[in-house]
């Protein structure tokens, strides 16, 4: 057995047992076998996400159309999900509310783990005050829980998607920066860091190439789980009011006023975008478990 | 035609029936009421300066007025009487002159003698404001002279030309006496704080939370009031009001609650809801900011109030929102408002929506603004703002024009509209006593009323509307008030009215001594609630 060379991200393998690469369907169903559960988790996201992606061509109806020949219909034919009291189709809206849900969600949680990322990996690289005046500021950042920091930022800059996007950004900065931090602590002091300062190359060329690979792990459980978080925030945001704004479809706003208004005479109208937000959330947090599991090398191994 | 009858029917019956039992019943003392306000916190505690319910139902208790329109008999548009007076007077002057006697023995809370000076400063702030203070009714005066207290009981008003729209004026409910030496002090005092003279002392208040009155043992009308005093719950979400009706935290929302929601409470409580239905002197209208490009565009504005199919859409909103008639800026059903032939030939109220879109998208066309979309400023309140809203939307969008909304809370919303930050704006037209010749001054340009925020001057319309202001021949008084809101609603396009309001008020049954009237602002003073438990 010989010991191969350090590799440029200091991960020492041994060269004779690295494992073959598989295909794409084998690798499929090894991690649908090993992780059932995860699975299911990316089936939902994926179905919703396709029935956003895709919901001009799925939507039975226009989702801001009113008719008001069809006003708090039950679930039918006609109307699969039933109707609203504007006679609003209740899918079409579904469909298109998850369109809104993952644009918010995906969007704040990219920025907001990206730039969590930037900041966490620089302030434990350069440490000394940079470190400290990042981390005071991060403290003060995270002494306010995520819907109340969306909740104040929506209240100063207003309504409307673009503003919820900023809303639910900035308090997950501060969460995602102290994660990534803890782990580039410990990269740093790793001889390769050292190894890389010695050779000259410069703070960008140490954190992207060096750092930020060793980090990618908890990273990316991190940025699943903000992806569920920031729906979810989302959702509270616009049933709050202070989110998008009628008549756009989104699944917070549909459990606003009249949801509440008709829960007992149409309760269809509570009830299935209800279980859009609960289904999708679930399945992100199902998908970011099997992703802790598949990408911790304690978990993997057993 | 027949349902408008049997609803008449049906409000007079309930009337009937309301009056009967409270005749046989004598008022109990004691309790405090604790009421619903379908709000967040008013833009200020000042009624001189605000037109909001919110203030209203905030502050009312606290204070008196010089008239109003009776307590028992509030639907009446004619029927006013003294508060603050001794009687109503007679004019003098060939209808030029109102003088009135001010009680004797009449204080405010904090123990100071009200006075005829405090009267006409009162008065005087609303009609002749200095400069820097707002005054929205400032135009309904328009007609007010002089005002003047030459001794301590009296106060005289001089009109520039007699007319009946005064003493309607006059009983504005909003028009509380403040303490002219707090005035003279700082005329924004009343802003943030409350010194009255009415039914209930000021007892806390929390923004945005909630406000409390105390009985007044020194209030000048015997026995009165019967309640030991009120607590208002500031809620903008129905649900949570619904929920505090049915739960008995709260004994009543005086503003007015969607039909859905007066079925429900009926249902699950059975006798323990009593309802009182009106129709209301409220309108949702849309105000365009003339200022804002391409809404100085007539053609454009023409194209907006085309697109809306009130005749289908109205009476299907009803079913879900407190709105219930189609008409035009007056008043429905006064004398002086059209009948349905005058409305189907303004734009936007003729009975073939096709043809009416037809036209508007050729407008649209014509303007170069075959792509417009914008955004429509809102009151984040549900009743009937939201659905009037969304209903407008998707009305527009059927002539391609794409439309977002931002809803505000109260408060930043007035200060929006102010402002005039907004190029499209959903507003409510609301007033006290039906009184069409007042009532309609929102829709005079900018620099005539503080209350119309669409920026646009027109002096053919002021024309229009002397004509109307000072014909005497009812026949001829409709007629030019038919053009002046023609000019309004169709051939300039200011104003688009969306649909006249219903009020529907569920309430706890022990809830005693209030009768609904065709306005949330009348009879707030709480001096003749009971509470029979």
């Amino acid at each position: 057995m010989t010991i191969a060379a350090p590799t440029p991200t200091g991960t020492a393998v041994f060269a004779d047992d690295r494992i073959p690469p598989r295909g794409v369907v084998a690798s499929t169903i090894r991690f649908v076998r090993r992780q059932p559960v995860g699975s299911i988790g990316i089936v939902l996201v994926a179905l919703f996400g396709f029935a956003g992606l895709f919901a001009d061509f799925l939507a039975p109806y226009n989702p801001t159309a009113n008719d008001f020949t069809a006003m708090t219909e039950a679930p039918s034919w006609a109307h699969w999900l039933g109707t609203d009291q504007l006679g609003r189709d209740i899918l079409s809206r579904i469909l298109f509310g998850a369109r809104t849900a993952f644009v918010v969600g995906l969007t704040s949680a990219l920025v907001g783990g990206f730039s969590g990322l930037v900041l966490g990996v620089g302030s434990a690289y350069f440490g000394g005050r940079i470190d400290l005046v990042l981390q005071r500021l991060l403290d003060i950042l995270m002494s306010f829980p995520l819907i109340i920091m969306a909740l104040a930022v929506v209240s100063i800059f207003g309504t409307g998607v673009h503003n919820v996007i900023a809303a639910i950004t900035i308090p997950l900065i501060p969460r995602c920066a102290r994660v990534v931090r803890s782990s580039a602590l410990a990269i740093r002091e790793v001889p390769y860091v050292d190894a890389a300062r010695a050779l000259g190359f410069s703070h960008s060329r140490i954190i992207l190439a060096h750092m930020v690979p060793n980090v990618v792990a908890p990273f990316l459980i991190m940025l699943t789980s903000f992806v569920g978080q920031a729906i979810l925030a989302e959702a509270s945001l616009s049933y709050l009011g202070l989110g998008v704004q009628e008549p756009v479809a989104a699944w917070g706003l549909m459990l606003q006023g009249g949801a509440e208004e008709y829960a007992s005479t149409a309760p269809w109208i509570a009830v299935f975008p209800g279980l859009a937000i609960m289904l999708t959330v679930f399945g992100i947090n199902l998908f970011g478990d099997a992703l802790r599991d598949v990408l911790d090398p304690k978990l993997r191994e057993r | 035609m027949k349902i408008a009858v049997r609803a008449a029917l049906a409000i007079a019956a309930t009337a009937l029936l309301a009056d009967a039992g409270q005749a046989a019943e004598s008022p109990k003392r004691g309790g405090t009421l604790t009421y619903m306000i379908p709000s967040d916190a008013p833009p200020s505690l000042d009624g001189h300066r605000e037109t909001t319910y919110a203030t209203a139902h905030t502050a009312a208790p606290f204070y008196s007025v010089l008239i109003r329109i009776n307590p028992d008999n509030p639907a009446s548009t004619t029927d006013f009487v003294c508060d603050l007076c001794t009687e109503m007077p007679q004019p003098t002057d060939a209808g030029k002159t109102y003088t009135f006697r001010i009680r004797d023995g009449v204080k405010f809370h904090d123990g100071t003698p009200l006075t005829a000076a405090d009267v006409t400063k009162s008065w005087q702030e609303i009609v002749f404001p200095d400069e820097g203070l707002l005054s929205p009714r400032q135009s309904n005066f328009m007609m007010v002279d002089k005002i003047k207290a030459p001794d301590p009981t009296t106060v005289v008003f001089s009109l520039k030309y007699a007319t009946t729209a005064f003493l309607p004026a006059l009983a504005d409910p909003y028009a509380w006496i403040y303490e002219k030496a707090i005035l003279d002090k700082d005329p924004h005092w009343y802003e943030k704080n409350v010194m009255g003279s009415g039914p209930f002392k000021f007892a806390g208040y929390e923004t945005g939370q909630s406000i409390e009155g105390v009985r007044n043992p020194d209030y000048y009308r015997q026995g009165q009031p019967y309640l030991d005093g009120f607590k208002g719950i500031y809620a903008a979400k129905q649900a949570t009001r619904i929920d505090a009706l049915r739960s008995d935290r709260a004994s009543i929302e005086f503003r007015g609650l969607p039909p859905a929601a007066r079925d429900e409470l009926k249902a699950a409580l059975g006798d323990q809801i009593a309802v009182q239905e009106s129709d209301w002197n409220c309108g949702s209208v849309v105000t365009i900011n003339e200022k804002v490009k391409p809404f100085d565009d007539v053609r454009v504005r023409r194209a907006l109030t085309l697109a809306i199919d009130r005749w289908n859409g109205v009476p299907a909103l009803s079913k879900i929102a407190d709105v219930r008639t189609v008409g035009s800026i007056v008043f429905p059903g006064d004398p002086l408002a059209p009948n349905k032939d005058e409305l189907t030939t303004i734009a936007g109220f003729g009975t073939d929506i096709e043809k009416s879109r037809a036209e508007a998208k050729r407008l649209l066309k014509e303007a170069g603004q075959e792509n417009l979309s914008f955004e429509m400023l809102n009151r984040d309140v549900d009743q009937p703002y939201k659905y009037v809203g969304i209903w407008a939307v998707d009305q527009w969008s059927k002539i391609g024009i794409k439309v977002t909304q931002k809803m505000m809370p109260t408060g930043p919303w007035m200060e929006t509209e102010r402002a005039g930050n907004f190029s499209v704006d959903l507003q409510a037209n609301c007033h006290a006593v039906v009184n069409p010749l007042i009532d309609v001054q929102p829709y005079l340009p900018s620099s005539v009323s503080a209350q119309n925020y669409g920026n646009y001057e027109d002096s053919e319309e002021m024309a229009l509307y002397g004509k109307a202001l000072h014909e005497t021949d009812p026949q001829k008084q409709h007629e030019a008030m038919f053009r002046f809101a023609k000019h309004v609603m169709d051939t300039q396009a200011h104003k688009l009215m969306m649909a006249w309001w219903y009020r529907i008020v569920p309430y706890r049954a022990y809830v005693k001594g209030w009768k609904i009237s065709p306005s949330h602002y009348i009879n707030q003073d709480l001096a003749t609630v009971w509470l029979d438990r």
